[in-house]
């Protein structure tokens, strides 16, 4: 039986095309994943993605526990209302999940986790919570509806639904958060627009969503997400990193904190192995198909692998991330094995596509 | 579901509309289209080949997936259409227009032995 979300309902009455995404019923889109992807780049989009799961933190251990549980630094996080990316690793310096963890008060952080992964990222939180060296509760919040509301009219409309919550979310900068309307409102997103992220009481969901869709949104599924986070040169859990991948491998050493002396979980093997590829993006210049993951690259250094590989609306191109071998760097061509055929792409930093507007 | 009484299917998706020379035009039906989403390549089979019932002799992508198209029956591939090359995205707005290929069947026998429309969409819907 398929875990459904508060707007299960609402997705059917839209005539959403559901699918099992990691045993959720959810929406890959509501008639054109592509006509839904242009509509958050050139306006709003609206997602569901309450299947993601928020956990609070509490206790007046809770910023000692999480600097010894994520492997970026939350001593960042000084103003209430600031987030950061992090991974959560294990002992081999794996990634257990990714996610982005709120400080609101010294004895409150709270975290919002990947849905694949929120059962195993409470028994690990859980677990290192409970070997009491820490004064921390982790609490699961399973009765929340959560949103995104993407593109760059979003904030606009996202006032227009919600005057009330204007004064107190204008000022918001990027990667905060705050408190209005019975919300939490942040900045932050997964498309490489401007736009919120807000969660709220489950039972709110369909009023929540009805507001925001007479204010302008186009409820957009998660295949849109998909192609918005690939141009946007974002990671996805289980493709382009997971516990068998360091971050050092997958991208994200930006968000790895070895600047000071902190003892987090993964640290030793991080330090000890290092990295051992370049992590980049493609642009497929032949035509031929499209790239998807697994496939695999063939570089003048030696073999690479396709992480994620998407077709991109905006570039009208086929696009990917990709671990390379050492030495790869952008402007390089090398070959994708598409089928029975390499095709030619071209080596790029992430991102493709910021604010609407290509980058490569 | 859109499915024309005057056409045979695969159980692979695939329709097949006889010509007055003797021919089939393939293409993929309307459900699989909408199943597949928005389309962004296809890869036809060439003229001249030789294929055999079954044989996945093309692929047709979209933003979600690969999906191979097969040979309904066995023949030799008498055209492909160079036009989705550019436009694949037909295949989305009329499954029934944007053909793939023509084949000329070994045994004209084959293509009766097919589905036809009520038997297609039980399929389909199964």
């Amino acid at each position: 039986m398929l875990k459904t979300t508060p707007l299960n309902a609402v997705h059917l009455a839209a005539g959403a095309r559901m699918v099992d995404f990691g045993g959720w019923d959810m929406p890959v889109h509501y008639g054109s994943q592509i006509e839904e992807h242009h509509a958050v780049r050139q306006n709003c989009g609206l997602f569901d993605v309450s299947h993601m799961l928020i956990v609070d933190i509490e206790g007046s251990g809770s910023r000692s526990f999480l600097r010894h549980v994520l492997a970026n630094d939350v001593e960042k996080l000084k103003i209430p209302g600031k987030a950061l990316y992090t991974c959560m690793l294990d002992g081999n310096g794996g990634v257990i999940d990714d996610l982005i963890v709120y400080f609101f008060r010294e004895d409150f952080f709270r975290l919002v986790v990947n849905a694949g992964t929120a059962e195993k990222d409470i028994r690990w939180l859980t677990q290192l919570a409970d070997r009491g060296q820490f004064a921390v509760h982790v609490t699961p919040q399973r009765d929340r509806a959560l949103l995104a509301i993407q593109g760059p009219n979003a904030r606009e409309i996202f006032w227009k639904a919600f005057p009330e919550a204007k004064a107190n979310t204008e000022n918001l900068m990027p990667f905060s958060a705050a408190l209005a309307a019975g919300m939490m409102v942040a900045r932050t997103g997964y498309t490489g627009e401007d736009g919120f992220e807000i969660a709220f009481a489950a039972d709110r969901a369909e009023d929540v969503w009805k507001k925001l869709v007479a204010a302008g949104a186009r409820p957009a599924g998660l295949g849109a997400r998909d192609t918005l986070r690939l141009e946007a040169g974002m990671n996805l859990y289980g493709q382009d990193m997971d516990e068998s991948v360091s971050p050092l491998d997958a991208g994200l050493a930006w968000t790895v904190d070895l600047k000071t002396d902190r003892a987090f979980v993964g640290r030793p093997a991080l330090e000890k192995e290092g990295s051992s590829n370049e992590f980049l993006g493609l642009v497929l210049t032949d035509k031929g198909g499209v790239l998807r993951g697994h496939q695999k690259v063939l570089a003048p250094e030696g073999e690479g692998e396709v992480t994620s590989g998407t077709f991109s609306p905006t570039l009208s191109q086929s696009i990917a991330l990709a671990r390379l071998p050492r030495g790869t760097k952008p402007g390089d061509t090398v070959h994708v094995q598409v089928r029975d055929k390499a095709l030619a792409a071209r080596v790029v930093k992430p991102p493709f596509v910021r604010n609407g507007k290509s980058l490569v | 579901m859109n499915i024309p009484k005057d056409l045979r299917y695969t159980e692979s998706h695939e329709w097949l509309k006889r010509e007055t020379d003797g021919t089939y035009t393939v293409g993929i039906t309307d459900h699989a289209q909408e199943q597949l989403g928005d389309i962004v390549f296809v890869e036809a089979p060439k003229a001249g080949r030789k294929v055999a019932s079954g044989e996945a002799i093309g692929v047709v992508e979209s933003v979600k997936a690969a999906s191979d198209i097969y040979a309904p029956v066995a023949g030799e591939i008498v055209a492909a259409n160079a036009e989705l090359t550019g436009t694949p995205e037909k295949v989305n707005t009329d499954a029934y227009g944007a053909w793939m290929f023509r084949i000329k069947p070994d045994n004209a026998g084959d293509v009766d032995k097919l589905l036809d429309a009520a038997a297609y969409e039980k399929s389909a819907n199964a």
